[in-house]
């Protein structure tokens, strides 16, 4: 179905499916381009050292929270320098050779502080494929190609005056067809936005609530089929259209603030009440609430799904649940503190701690640590998986991880 | 002519008539220079300007390394977004050169930096393009610009000089470069560091002088803020200033008290002064002395919310509690008068209620726009 938007240009409803299944073996957004952190049967080594199943390792300036994304043989990187953290650096990286093929670097046009552990540079950037969008906590919106060409440049903070969270905001962009998709949630101002990706105009623009929310939006499918994007705050979750903004439906259920909602096949996973699963249902206005979970909580790392199963961290407990039904099937007790969001690979799942401690599960009908090992260096940001490779930026490196 | 040129399946015409072509079109490029950099001026906020932005940017960023001190010299009061697209056509340029192993106009980068009226982030470019090539760059410019307006090349001349300082012999010539160092000094980290090794050598430094900190406050409160109404609710403080007036306050009459902070940091820290309280107001009143009537930054670190009027002009409000602080976490600019200036604040604390959001304080100091300290005067 394609229909005709005000801005004259066409669109084809369900672009989130068409994607993801050219995506391939790309990484294109936080957690992935179906925002699930699972890499499917990606053959990610369990064990690696310094000579061992370690590519190369590149460093990389600054400070930043963020994860890498893959678009091709390129993964892109953000970074924030300078005493203030007022320098935004977008990196790429050949994903063969590590060797950096281009930087490009700017300044910060709004607020820059964040707690001391974390980044300007929290946002993970997104891909169509042919441009990366770059998002930083002091809510500059950079677009760029891919051989590093600016295509635009946006100060949000201008635009939206006391927009600003000097906590640090975290929050990633998405991209739905030609939209990108940024929430800013802050006790100043908060807003939503949705801008042109090719000229970098804005489509729409919505008030959010006045909350400090590092969740981040993640694309899904309309009633009608359109492509939506799903918000979720301390107050609700929304889903707006994403070419217009126009809220589809919404729902009063207070979320975490941290995690990030999931997409699961026709189920939306959401940090309520410890774990919510919505059942998205053709043809119904909006979803409903297929099971609620209290023992599914999370802290910082968004749920992951796979092969009808969902992964989440309860601290630093490893939970497996069903996905259709909720039930908790085992658990595994990890140790430390976790901010990079797990992914599967393999038959594996790779829980990686603030630490830069990769702890490596394996899943079946009970789940085992199988694997320990040490990057030595602070991890933060989510990994990203490339073919049989796991890309890891810590705060020195990124690293290439695979056979 | 090489014998493989004329063998080639192109003939030489054509292949000339391209070079001509391409020479010409780098012409056209260059004269139209001026008018894409206005094109990249233009851009403002909510996209303005970005259709005529993104074509002045692909022209400008096929330039040749020639071009990079007219492409840096547009950002020279350019706006902040302007400052970042030329930045990204500036390293598009110089990355095709390096990849294609051309030579970059040292010479006239360097030239560029010496030229102080330039926009500092342009020469602070320039600089880091030079850098990229050049390793003797660093001692050859950077020792002098230690007063410099770029404060990223100064950060730079102060490491320089905390540097060269540890290695003057005998304690009072190294407290003497140390000072040096200081005197250079505008970031928080490089001031403290200075300042251990001035104190360790028996040195003395007033931390509260060489930020300017105001020490001195009258201070009433506290007023009603719960459920964080009272914010922008006005107070009669802040309607008519009168420091020998009474008024109905949260708990009951409220007077003006005065206080002067020993803190090094120039920290009010109210929950001591007013004592604790919840949902709560404080103002806060100083009087400011210039011999001159200036423009002027207002540095304000609160972790609370907070308002800053200069001379009864409101110049920022900021609603926002707990989410950290730091010195100048909230720059506000305005303009004092010669001799007596009122500064008032407002200090708004919300109902606290996870237990780790308890403090109640703020730090206020005048600066210029670098960050330097202006002390006031005494009351004439």
């Amino acid at each position: 179905m394609t229909y005709k938007t005000a801005g004259g240009f066409c669109v084809l409803a369900g672009a989130l499916v068409f994607t993801v299944s050219l995506a391939g073996e790309d990484w294109r957004q936080f957690r992935g381009s179906n925002s699930n952190s699972s890499a499917g049967d990606s053959r990610i080594p369990l064990e690696w050292s310094e000579n061992n199943n370690v590519a190369w390792r590149t460093p990389i300036p600054g400070k930043g929270a963020s994860g890498p994304i893959v678009v091709g043989h390129r993964i892109f990187v953000t970074r924030s320098g300078g005493i203030k953290q007022n320098r935004l650096y977008v990196l790429c990286v050949d994903a063969r050779t590590g060797r950096q093929l281009w930087r490009r670097d700017f300044w910060a046009t709004g607020r820059t502080y964040t707690h001391p552990s974390s980044s300007v540079a929290a946002p993970t950037p997104a891909s169509d494929g042919k441009r990366v969008v770059a998002f930083f906590s002091s809510n500059d919106l950079v677009c760029l190609d891919l051989e590093g060409n600016l295509l635009w440049y946006r100060g949000l903070a201008l635009d939206f005056d006391k927009a600003g969270n000097d906590v640090g905001m975290s929050s990633s962009p998405t991209i739905a067809g030609n939209v990108v998709v940024v929430q800013a949630e802050n006790q100043g101002n908060s807003f939503a936005t949705g801008i042109d990706i090719r000229t970098g105009e804005q489509l729409w623009e919505t008030t959010r609530g006045g909350r400090a929310n590092w969740a981040s939006p993640i694309v899904i499918e309309g009633p009608s089929g359109q492509p939506a994007v799903l918000m979720q705050s301390p107050t609700g979750v929304t889903a707006y259209e994403a070419e217009t903004g126009k809220i589809l439906w919404e729902m009063d259920l207070a979320c975490g603030t941290i995690p990030s909602p999931t997409l699961a096949g026709d189920l939306i996973l959401l940090n309520s009440n410890g774990l919510t699963a919505l059942r998205v249902t053709k043809g119904k206005a909006k979803p409903e609430i297929a099971w609620t979970s209290n023992r599914l909580g999370m802290n910082g790392a968004s749920p992951v799904v796979h092969e009808g199963k969902v992964y989440v961290l309860s601290g630093s407990i490893a939970k497996c649940a069903d996905l259709e039904t909720g039930e908790l099937e085992w658990q595994v007790r990890l140790t430390g503190r976790f901010w990079a969001s797990p992914i599967v690979a393999g038959g594996h799942v790779y829980f990686i701690n603030q630490d830069g401690e990769a702890q490596i599960v394996s899943i079946g009908t009970t789940g085992t640590l199988v694997a320990e090992n040490a990057f030595g260096e602070v991890v933060q940001g989510t990994p990203a998986v490339s073919g049989d490779a796991m890309f890891v930026c810590t705060d020195k490196h990124i690293w290439k991880i695979t056979e | 002519m090489d014998k493989r040129m004329t063998d080639h399946k192109y003939p030489t015409a054509i292949i000339l008539a391209l070079a001509l072509a391409m020479a010409s079109s780098q012409i056209l490029v260059a004269k139209d220079v001026p008018d894409h950099i206005a094109a990249i001026r233009a851009v403002g906020k909510r996209a303005k300007g970005h259709a005529a932005a993104i074509r002045a940017w692909q022209s400008l960023s096929q330039l040749p390394a020639t071009s990079l001190p007219e492409v840096l010299a547009g950002m020279d009061g350019a706006n902040d977004l302007a400052v970042n697209w030329l930045r990204s056509a500036a390293d598009t340029i110089t990355q095709r050169h390096l990849e294609a192993k051309k030579t970059l106009p040292i010479k006239q980068l360097e030239d560029f930096i010496s030229d102080t009226s330039h926009h500092p982030r342009a020469r602070r470019t320039a600089y880091e393009i030079i850098v990229l090539v050049d390793e003797g760059a660093h001692d050859r410019i950077i020792p002098g610009l230690l007063n410099d307006p770029s404060l990223e090349l100064r950060r730079d001349a102060v490491s320089h000089a905390i540097a060269q300082s540890l290695a003057v012999p005998g304690t009072a010539a190294a407290i003497e470069s140390f000072r040096h160092a200081l005197r250079g000094a505008r970031d928080l980290d490089q001031i403290e560091a200075i300042t251990k090794h001035i104190r360790d050598r028996g040195g003395e430094v007033n931390l509260q002088e060489q930020f300017g900190f105001l020490l001195d406050w009258s201070l009433v409160g506290p007023f009603d803020n719960s459920e964080r109404r009272g914010f922008d609710q006005a107070y009669p403080p802040e309607v008519e200033l009168d420091l020998t007036h009474t008024y109905k306050g949260k708990d009951g009459d409220v007077s003006w008290r005065t206080h002067t902070t020993e803190d090094e940091y120039g920290t009010v820290d109210l929950n001591v002064v007013m004592g604790k309280h919840k949902g709560a107001i404080c103002y806060a009143h100083t009087i400011f002395y210039s011999a001159d009537k200036r423009s002027v930054e207002l540095r304000l670190g609160c972790i609370n919310g907070n308002k800053v009027w200069l001379n009864g002009k409101l110049l920022t409000s900021n609603h926002v509690y707990h989410a950290s602080t730091s010195i100048d976490q909230y720059i506000a600019k305005g303009e004092i008068k010669k001799g007596r200036n009122e500064i008032l604040l407002k200090v708004a604390q919300n109902e606290q209620t996870e237990d780790w959001a308890q403090r109640w304080q703020f730090q206020l100091r005048v600066c210029d726009q670098y960050g330097t300290a202006i002390r006031g005067g005494e009351r004439p």
